[in-house]
Parts: structure tokens; sequence; C-alpha cells
């Protein structure tokens, strides 16, 4: 009875592979798969992404360079073993051509190996450590975004330029909080008022507040990122210090958390490499196309994930779709032949962008959300300052 | 570090003792008399914070707010004592610890299915926005003084109630001996349901102060009810006055040690190794202070007399 059974599932799944091999003969479909935080606090950095990418396959009729494509989104729940196994479930059992991720760099530096070991590109929409932009630049390993450093570099040139000569600044007390400050001191040769460091999720900035109160400075230089920035900024307009300094971060006030931060922001700068209200062509195109169909303000990690999209889809279609010449394929995504959303972009040496990036500020529109704005450009056509260790050329 | 300086931090200290003191009260309660070891109190500070953003959201008014969020911070309470807790007083405090996690995870979840994952927040009330000029140039924000007031306010309806009232004297009585006072006639098992779903509510109250000045977002109460169990063991679990007083010297320590280790430690070595080393050890204190307490003191510092 049992070898009946099973002999007719067997037959059965042969005719189903039948049916699937004889659908695909025409053109196999590209396989693009992405991993990002979805739950947990920063999911909504993740729903940026995610939203991002989907809109730009939506609007080329879900297909990628003409190919059709299935797109397969996980979350990485902010864990770097569920990072690791979900990017090895989508390598070795979906055999995707692509993998989009991540957001945080610790995810990335979980899931690099495996992917660009199996020869599938990685193309990260969002995190930038420099870990992969120097010495460990890799052939499949594509950024879309920007190297972690400079968005605190080009606070650092911001406060050098307007000529402020006492900065306090305060970071949470982990990895990235210290290369905040270490980049930002890069270009800035002022006087520090202080430096101090918080606990990672500090709740009750208080003390802190009574702290950069007293110390009296120019401006304020801040990295906090999500809840974090979202407590912080309320809580230093509540404390009345937003009319005595100017208030420079990075991450911290963007449009993931503009929603809570609503007013206490306004008038507050922060870092980016594009901003809503960025005068590109098709930019106000996209920005109004994601809120018709999402309902909130694209944010930075929603513009660079439909780049990311777009840039697969002018690479894709440069080689006919082949995904399996890898070699054509990665010389097609190094052109970068598209536009992005940020007007001028080209991959440098280490497969980072070369962009411009912006002091951005947040203002309140007509409509009554919050979206940043552009301020001033500070930096043109900025490479990181990594790309020179990175043997790779082409 | 001017003298205001540390004034101004001293307020922050007592503000910050005074919401751990919300949420310890009712927790030292429910482990005091009911011996049951609750985990789940954090989640009720979070709901709590978010009834406040939902009830503000309808209502467009912060007192509004406040007191539907009590109203139904009480009734989840009652609600989880009746279909959750009420199972467990019987079991070890393996069984209660695994549960009450559970709630945790289960509560943690849905907020982020109903109101998403990103941070919220409720506007200050009107009437208490502003900050009020301590020194030339030292601000302080009105609302947390008002968080402080209220707390106080808060701490003497209890006193008042649990050494003046006869509900008060069958609670301390419970904590002390719970057979004896159930032998006495008393329905211990509507005692704690009362206990229970006040302790939830005074959490629930932390939850709507600090919804203006800290974000709401799931997972908001689980590092505080970590601080809060400290609180209720260096008080003396069971023990109302011990956990204000532990509440104020928790959250004093904490706001100093974090303020001042780095300038101290700058004093004896250079800037970068104490901006290094102060903050960690900052963050290291109040477990410090608790377990040197409890060397001296195993039973708290205000040890309620339990029969054994």
């Amino acid at each position: 009875m049992r070898t009946f059974f099973s002999g007719i599932a067997l037959s059965a799944m042969l005719a189903a592979s039948a049916v699937m091999a004889a659908g695909q003969a025409g053109a196999e479909p590209v396989k693009v798969g992405m991993i990002v935080t979805l739950s947990g606090p920063p999911a909504a950095l993740g729903k940026q992404s995610r939203d991002g990418f989907q809109l730009a396959l939506d609007q080329l009729g879900g297909k990628l360079g003409g190919q059709e494509t299935q797109f397969i989104v996980e979350d990485d729940e902010l864990k770097p073993d569920v990072a690791l196994s979900k990017a090895k479930s989508l390598v070795e059992r979906e055999q995707v051509d692509v993998v989009v991720g991540t957001i945080f760099s610790n995810m990335l530096a979980a899931i690099f190996k495996p992917v660009v070991t199996s020869d599938t590109f990685l193309i990260s929409p969002n995190a930038g450590p420099s870990t992969f932009a120097g010495k460990n630049c890799n052939p499949f390993f594509f950024s879309t975004s920007y190297q972690n450093n400079q968005n605190f570099e080009l606070l650092g040139k911001y406060a050098e330029e307007k000529g402020f000569k006492n900065v306090f600044m305060m970071a949470p007390n982990y990895q990235a909080g210290k290369d905040s400050i270490t980049g930002f001191k890069s270009n800035y040769t002022g006087q520090i008022a202080d430096e101090i460091y918080t606990p990672l999720g500090h709740k009750d900035f208080s003390a802190e507040i009574a702290k950069i109160s007293a110390a009296k400075p120019d401006a304020l230089f801040t990295f906090m990122p999500g809840g974090m920035g979202v407590r912080f900024v309320k809580q230093f307009r509540a404390a009345g210090l937003a009319d005595q300094m100017a208030f420079l971060s990075a991450f911290t006030v963007d449009e993931t958390t503009l929603p809570a931060q609503k007013d206490d922001a306004i008038g507050f700068f922060g870092a980016g490499n594009w901003a809503p209200n960025l005068d590109t062509p098709g930019n106000a195109e996209f920005v109004a196309a994601f809120e018709e169909k999402y309902g909130y303000v694209p944010g930075t990690y929603a513009m660079q994930a439909y780049d990311t999209a777009m840039l697969l889809d002018a690479a894709i279609a440069k080689v006919g779709g082949d995904m399996s010449d890898k070699d054509a394929l990665r010389a097609a995504i190094r052109a970068a032949d598209f536009t992005s959303l940020r007007g001028g972009f080209k991959f440098n040496n280490n497969h980072y962008p070369v962009q411009d990036f912006y002091l951005l500020k947040v203002a309140k529109r007509d409509d009554g959300k919050f979206q940043t704005e552009i301020e001033q450009k500070v930096f043109e056509a900025q490479g990181d300052s990594f790309a020179s260790e990175c043997k790779m050329t082409w | 570090m001017s003298t205001t300086l540390v004034l101004v931090q001293i307020l922050n200290g007592l503000q910050l003792g005074i919401l751990l003191f919300l949420i310890a009260a009712g927790l030292t309660l429910v482990f005091g008399v009911m011996g049951f070891i609750n985990l789940a109190h954090g989640v009720q500070y979070m709901v709590g914070a978010y009834f406040a953003v939902a009830f503000y959201g309808l209502t467009g008014n912060f007192l509004a707010a406040m007191l539907l969020a009590l109203a139904s911070a009480l009734v989840l309470g009652l609600l989880l004592e009746f279909l959750v807790f009420r199972h467990l007083y019987d079991r070890d405090h393996l069984d209660q610890v695994l549960a009450t996690f559970g709630i945790i995870l289960f509560l943690n979840q849905a907020t982020t299915v109903i109101w998403g994952p990103a941070p919220l927040i409720i506007p200050q009330p009107e009437f208490l926005s502003g900050s009020i000029p301590l020194t030339d140039g030292l601000l302080y924000p009105v609302y947390r003084l008002a968080i402080i007031a209220a707390g106080l306010a808060v701490a003497a309806l209890l006193w008042f109630i649990v050494t003046r009232t006869r509900l008060g004297m069958l609670v301390r009585a419970g904590a002390t001996n719970p057979d004896m006072v159930s032998a006495l006639g008393v329905d211990v098992r509507r005692l704690f349901m009362l206990v229970f779903g006040f302790g939830a509510m005074l959490a629930g109250f932390a939850g709507v102060l600090s919804a203006p000045i800290f974000s709401v977002e799931p997972g908001m109460g689980d590092n505080l009810l970590i601080v809060a169990f400290v609180v209720i063991i260096v008080g003396g679990i069971g023990s109302i006055r011990g956990s204000f007083i532990a509440a104020l010297l928790i959250g004093l320590v904490d706001t100093l040690g974090r303020s001042l280790m780095t300038d101290i430690l700058k004093l004896f070595m250079d800037a970068s190794s104490a901006n290094q080393i102060g903050p960690a050890l900052a963050s290291m204190l109040i477990y410090v202070l608790m377990a040197a307490i409890l060397f001296f003191r195993p039973t708290g510092l205000f040890a309620v007399g339990r029969a054994t």
C-alpha cells in the first residue's frame, strides 16, 4: 500500500516538475531576494526598503530588465543568526541571482560571506560599513547607499565651514556611536565642549541635557538612531535648548522618526545623500507615487531601494536577461546606466557610490506631514575615504 | 560642574526615581502579598503609554486621555488576573515566570500589530509645557516637575491607604501571613485581585506620565522592569515604604552616576580612557549598590517581617 501511494506521489511530482521545466524553458525568471529588518522597533527602516523596491518593480510591470522577476522578502529580525540562515536559504534553496540587503551593518557582516562566496551578487540598499569598503572590498558586493562615515564627516565639515567654535558631542556607547564622533572630528578642528556616551537604547536624557545646557555650546552634534532619537529630540525641545544652539545630527531626524517627532524636530539638521524635495528628474514623481501607494513619506531608505531596483533593471537589460554570465553582469552593474533619484550616481572602484551629500533640515509640509529638505550641498561627487585601500580595479 | 548643575541632576534623579516607584509599588505588592513573580508588570507600563496615545488620538485632551488610560489599564490588569494569573498562584515560581514571560511576548507583539513598530509620542499638555529657569541659562521643564509632584501625591495616597485604612491593613496582614488572613474569613482571592488591578493601574500611570517625554514603542517596559526588580529587592519585598526610598535612591544613583562618573574619572586619568570607562561604570552602579545592600541587609532596607 505504502509503495503504491509513494509511487503516485512520485509520478505526480515528476509531472509537476516537468510542467515547471516547460514553463521556465522560454525565459528563466530573475530571482531577487531581499533581507531587511522587518520586526522590532527598527522595522520602519526595513519597511521603507521593501516598499521602495516593490514600487520600482510595480512601475516596471513586475519585470527587471524586461525579464519576469520573482521578488522574495525575508526579515532578519535584527539577529545575526537569523540573517545568516535566511541568506543561506535564499542562496542555496531559492538560488536567487541577487541578494539585496541589509539595513544594519552587523546584519550585513553576518550574510556577507555565504552570499559572495556562492558567487551571488549582494547589493546593500543601506548598510555601508567600512569593513567592505577598503581592503575587503569584493567583486560580488555593491552598495547603493553610502559609506557610514560620510554623513558624520559632512556634518563636521559643515560645522567647520560655519565657524562653530564649541561643539558638544553625544552618541550611544557602541561601535557606530564612536565611529560617528571620529567621523565628525575628522573635519572639525574647533573646540569640543564635551563628548558623552549614553547607553544604547537610552530612555531619559535629562542628565545629558542638563550637561549640554550648562556647557552652552554653539552646536550639538549627535547620532541617536531610531527610538533614542525620538526621545532625545522631544526632551531636547522640551528643555528649551532648541533655540540656543544648532542641532546637527545623522540618522536622528529622518522620515522614519519624523512621524513621531513632528514639530519638535523642525529646524533641526540632518545629513544625507537625498531628501524628498531634492530637485532631480523623476524625484517628485517618485515621492508622489510612493505616498499614494503606501501612505507615508519616503525616506532615504526607500529611495536607495528604489534606486537598487532601477540599477538592476538597467544592468539586466544590458546583459539581455542572461544572469549566468557573472562577469558581464558585474560590468553592467558597474556601468550604473540608470537615472538615480539623487541625480549623479556612479560606482567608485570599491563598488560604493560616488555622490553628492547634503545638509538636510526638517520642515513641515503644507499637508501637515514632515520631511527633511535640502539645506545646502556639502560634498560634491564624494567617494568614501576607504576606497583607496581597495585593490579592485576596473 | 557647578552646584546648579548638580541640583538639576538631583531633580532628574528624583524624577526617574518617582517613575520607578510607580512601577515598583505594584510589583512589590504583587510579589510581597501574593508571592507571585509577575514579569509582565513592565508590559503593563507599556500598555498604559499606548492607551494614552490611543485615547489622546480620540479626545485630543491629555487629562481625559490619562483618565481613560488609567481606567483601561485597571480593566486590563483585572482581565489578565482573571484569565491568566489567578491560575498560577499555586504553581511554583518557574511556571509563573514562564507564563508571565509569555504575556510579555504576546503584548509586545500585539502592540506592534495594532500600532506598528515605529515609536509614537503624544505632546505634553499645554498647561505643563515650557520650562522654568532655575538659574541663568539652566532651564528645567515644567512637565518633569509635574511628574515629581504627581508621584509624591501617589506616594502619599498609598501611604494613607496602606497605613490608615482597613484595606491597607488587610494588605499588610496579607504580606505577613496570607494563610492567617484567609483563616480569619477574608476573601484573599478578591484581595489579590484588587491589589493586582491597582498595581497594574500604577504601572499604567507611570506609562501615561512618561508618554510625552519618552517614545512609546513595543518593548519599552522591558528594561524598566529589571530596574524595578532592583528597586523592590533593595527596598525589601512587599514594603511600599521600602520601594519608595529605594526607587529614589536608585534614581539618584543612576542619574548622578551617569552625569558625574566620567568627570570624576577625568580627575585622575586622561579624557579618552575616562570616556571609555565612565559610561560602563555608571551603568553598573545600581547593581553594585544592590549587591552592597544585600550583603549588609539580605532582606532589603525595609524588610517585611514575613511569618514562615
